[in-house]
């Protein structure tokens, strides 16, 4: 976190990369959601959080962070093919993070304005 | 591949939906077409899914179609002496299409495709509204 965007966004910068990257591998598991033998995946958000703001965490960057915070979520209702997405549980886990991520996109958003602010002076 | 991956993905999993949609419609359009051989019958349709990394993301996965297969089932034989397709013993074959697993296979096709257009408009909506942060 040396560049000087990332330091003046702080960690909802962050969080907002790392938010769209857990959206990313949701739509995958929407998509997927017929598709035999496909395991559910997901992201632990506060896990990736930490590896992302941790300087000596090892890992490369937000990519490395996320990918190392992937898993695979049991299905409650497992099917024939193999396939453990859940529909309805999908959709509703989606809805969640497209809230999150506006929450974060907000204080992006504020951050970004105050400086405007500061650079326009009015 | 390009720096919005869950168009691709949502995308190829509405084409895949797409074709699946297709063969229903041909295998319901079908149902009735009897022809005098057993060879000619028409065969239902049925697509094969499977999830194809989109781009050099692995754990992306969009939906392919690898292949549309035929389906094994024997045709049903009737007897309609009558009919001008019938053989010479006077049988007709007809495939042996399931109307109501279709309509069922339909309704979750639709469903996957909605699901799938939803999962599209939410990420186009949060991409607008990054691209205007600050106006």
């Amino acid at each position: 976190m040396t560049e000087p965007t990332s330091s003046f966004l702080g960690i909802h910068g962050t969080a907002l990369a790392l938010r769209e990257q857990r959206l990313q591998l949701l739509a995958t598991n929407m998509a997927n959601a017929d598709t035999p033998g496909y395991k559910a995946q997901d992201l632990d958000f506060n896990r990736a959080l930490n590896a992302a703001m941790a300087p000596t965490a090892g890992v490369d960057g937000l990519h490395g962070a996320a990918q190392a915070s992937r898993f695979e979520r049991a299905s409650s209702q497992p099917s024939l093919d193999g396939n453990t997405v859940d529909g309805e549980r999908e959709q509703a886990t989606f809805a969640q993070a497209t809230l999150e991520y506006r929450a974060s996109l907000s204080f992006v958003e504020s951050k970004v304005r105050s400086m405007l602010t500061a650079i326009t002076g009015q | 591949m390009s720096n919005l991956p869950i168009f691709d993905v949502a995308g190829s999993a509405m084409n895949a939906q797409s074709v699946r949609l297709s063969t229903i419609a041909s295998n319901m359009a079908n149902a009735d077409s009897v022809s005098g051989t057993p060879e000619a019958t028409f065969r239902a349709l049925q697509p094969v899914f499977s999830a194809e990394a989109v781009g050099a993301r692995p754990e992306l996965a969009g939906v392919r179609v690898t292949e549309v297969t035929q389906s094994e089932a024997a045709p049903i034989k009737r007897y309609e002496p009558g009919h001008p397709l019938a053989d010479g013993e006077g049988y007709v074959y007809a495939p042996d299409i399931d109307p109501v697993a279709q309509m069922v296979d339909m309704i979750s096709a639709s469903r996957s495709y909605q699901a799938n257009v939803e999962v599209f408009n939410t990420a186009k909506d949060l991409a607008m509204a990054t691209l205007n942060m600050g106006r």
